[in-house]
């Protein structure tokens, strides 16, 4: 086996905004924005450039990464938000420069990072095939070779002359995906760009992956979803930090990664920075409680619960999407507030609080994590991975005892009645 | 939490036949790789391809904006500067003395404007994709000259209506093309530069094209200029273009002379120093954009 990828004490530092000034009075504001120009021009003489924009704080997301993939291994990159797993993969795609430390690869290199790069809203679906064919590095002769074979993925014949403006949001995802999907270079660099389209495309995007991974092509993908890396991955590097933490075998590293968010849910909201969004408010406390209003970490299959988000702040259009994963980090079910329905309630006096409750809950024992999105002033203002962690456990669904059973494991139940002769 | 390292990767042979990439911090001035931008050749065509397709996309004038705005213009001016304020055409007729002079104008404000703002309204692409960032701006400005070409062809309607027949000096036209290509360029880059880290530079950049046009001889004749105020003129290369395509073209009697080097040399060394500035500057884009 032959060195794909090589690199050694890889690190990237940014920096990024400092706390906002306060003003005591207008004549200061004005005198600092009068005399920021001045600031920031001294700055830019000085080549200095996130220094002009007055950027301050710094942080690295990304120290010490050595590793070595060779060709025709497929590796899994996984980790928390802000692990520094789309640094690597930019990093690696050039699209930024590390701070400090070197990266060899071999090869001929393709890297998508999102599906789509370049499309025009203005150009047809065959002009966009080639743009963003050459912009994703194919020579026209090859984009020329595999076009039938993209629009035939793409599910879109009929529609390849019209602009792609008048695409539905499918068949815009279906054909990014497609060109993207018929990129053959050596070694491909892969961000989630898998989770597209509706679930008949996805499978077919896997279907292809898997083609791809088999080949021998030397892949590195990063992810969400455990479950495809440990279908798509022989070898998984997990980060926490910026930092490497597990390097080895697929299953391995999927363990290690769930047990890194384990110790998360402990955790107090407040201190948690591994968070992203505007920030503008987050949410400082999930609690959970139970059918006896009492707070707790087990809830009871088929009995109440009560989920009560806590905001530091409130702003414009504020919503709340409680999602909740089970053990092996998939998604069971969520709770949005954004979509509202006959029995929801607007009550001014619960302050800054989303408060979900459920009348019976529905999943089965186990153990399970709930990530937080927070929307307001549209845009993103909070997104918590593992804010809670909690158990359930079996009860009675409508008075029909909940049984577990280890032949095939569900995680969902359905109250519901049998007919039966006898 | 326990957890395990690989050991220390021990370095192998690789591959001898497949390319390699060096990925490492680079530091102050960087060449400018131009033979990768060379093997970058289609995409940049790509580029040019789609900015020509996408310019006149959904307007109800279509192409013709490429003839309307220098067009307009020369009627204004042929209005306000050559008949009211009785402004010297060097011995042509006015209309075609300041058209003339429109269309490398026009072409080159619309490149520098359009150059400027490539690289923030690429900002998506560049965040998510390598290839040579220089094939933005280029793209932007190598586009403009389709416009241009068009507009070129109305002012040869023009002089076949007011009969003036080019002199020999015609041979030198190219070279004056060439110098506003590069002179767009130059500029371009700078301000695409800027425009990444600052804003401002969106709404300075209109306002500075403005105040150029009216300090390039176009509305009048730099033969109004004794030397040797007349040769550092020349310091604003578009005043070396407009006075080189009306000589090339027009044969007007001032031969540019002197003019013609001094824009050339400032227009070179805004390209030289603009091409550095970007490469210098281009490993911040993608975390600044």
């Amino acid at each position: 086996m032959s060195i794909a990828i090589l690199a050694k004490d890889l690190g990237k530092e940014y920096r990024i905004g400092g706390p906002q000034k306060t003003y005591d009075r207008l004549g200061e504001q004005v005198v600092d924005m009068m005399s920021a120009p001045f600031r920031r021009a001294a700055s830019i003489l000085r080549g200095d450039a996130a220094g002009a924009a007055e950027l301050k704080k710094r942080f690295w997301a990304l120290q010490d990464v050595s590793f070595q993939i060779d060709h025709g291994e497929v590796v899994g990159i996984i980790g928390r938000n802000g692990a520094g797993k789309s640094t690597l993969l930019k990093i690696l795609s050039r699209i930024t420069d590390p701070t400090v430390g070197e990266a060899r690869i071999y090869g001929r290199v393709g890297s998508l990072l999102e599906v789509g790069t370049g499309f025009h809203p203005e150009l047809t679906g065959r002009e966009n095939i080639f743009l963003n064919g050459a912009i994703l590095g194919m020579r026209k002769t090859e984009i020329i070779r595999k076009f039938d074979e993209i629009v035939a993925f793409a599910e879109i014949d009929d529609f390849i002359d019209t602009p792609v403006k008048h695409y539905s949001s499918g068949m815009y995802v279906r054909l990014a995906f497609a060109v993207a999907a018929h990129l053959e270079p050596e070694i491909l660099l892969v961000d989630e760009v898998l989770a597209v389209g509706d679930v008949a495309f996805q499978r077919k995007s896997l279907g292809k992956m898997s083609e791809v991974a088999a080949e021998g092509r030397t892949v590195l993908f990063v992810s969400h979803n455990m479950g495809l890396v440990q279908t798509l991955c022989q070898r998984g590097i997990v980060l926490q930090e910026g930092r490497i933490v597990f390097d080895g075998g697929a299953s391995e590293s999927v363990e290690c990664y769930l047990r890194t968010l384990e110790t998360m849910g402990q955790e107090d909201l407040t201190t948690r920075t591994d968070r992203q969004g505007a920030g503008e408010v987050r949410a400082i406390d999930l609690t959970i409680f139970n059918g006896e209003n009492q707070a707790t970490s087990m809830l009871i299959t088929g009995s109440p619960a009560r989920f009560e988000v806590t905001l530091d702040g409130w702003m414009y259009g504020m919503t709340c999407v409680l999602t909740i994963f089970d053990h092996l980090g998939r998604p069971v079910t969520k709770f949005q507030s954004d979509v509202q329905g006959p029995d929801d309630e607007i009550n001014p006096e619960l302050g800054h609080k989303f408060v979900c409750e459920i009348d019976e809950f529905l999943l089965m024992s186990g153990n399970y994590r709930v990530d937080i999105w927070l929307r307001g002033g549209d845009e993103v203002q909070d997104y918590v991975q593992a804010a809670v962690k909690f158990d359930v456990e079996t009860g009675l669904l409508r008075g029909r005892p909940v049984r577990a059973t280890p032949v095939n494991p569900v995680s969902m139940l359905m109250p519901h009645r049998w007919r039966t002769p006898e | 939490m326990t957890t395990k390292t690989k050991a220390a990767p021990v370095p192998q042979k690789p591959v001898g036949d497949l390319p390699t990439i060096l990925i490492k911090p680079s530091k102050g001035w960087v060449s400018l790789r131009l033979d990768e931008l060379w093997a970058y050749r289609e995409l940049l065509y790509f580029f040019i391809w789609r900015d020509v397709k996408i310019r006149y996309k959904q307007t109800i004038m279509g192409v013709s904006w490429a003839i309307i705005q220098p067009l307009f213009t020369m009627v204004i001016f042929s209005l306000f500067f050559g008949r009211l304020a009785g402004i010297p055409s060097d011995d042509v007729p006015y209309p075609i003395f300041s058209y003339s002079a429109l269309v490398p104008w026009t072409f080159f404000s619309n490149a520098f404007i359009q150059a400027s703002n490539s690289l923030v309204n690429n900002a998506g692409m560049i965040k998510k994709i390598y290839f040579p960032r220089l094939a933005v701006p280029l793209a932007t400005v190598l586009a403009g000259s389709f416009d241009f070409v068009l507009a070129f062809i109305v002012l040869l309607g023009m002089m076949l209506y007011f009969g003036i027949t080019p002199t020999i000096n015609v041979i030198w036209l190219p070279f004056f093309v060439l110098l506003a290509l590069i002179t767009s360029l130059g500029v371009g880059l700078w301000f695409s530069v800027m425009n990444v880290q600052f804003r401002d530079v969106r709404y300075i950049v209109p306002f500075l094209s403005q105040a150029w046009m009216f300090a390039t001889p176009i509305a009048y004749p730099s033969s109004l200029l004794p030397e040797p105020w007349r040769t550092l003129y020349g310091l604003n290369p578009m005043a070396g273009v407009v006075e080189g395509f009306r000589w090339a073209l027009l044969g007007t009697k001032t031969a540019p002379g002197p003019i013609i080097i001094v824009s050339t040399l400032v227009s070179v060394a805004l390209l030289v120093s603009g091409a550095f500035y970007f490469r210098r500057m281009e490993k911040t884009f993608a975390d600044v954009t």
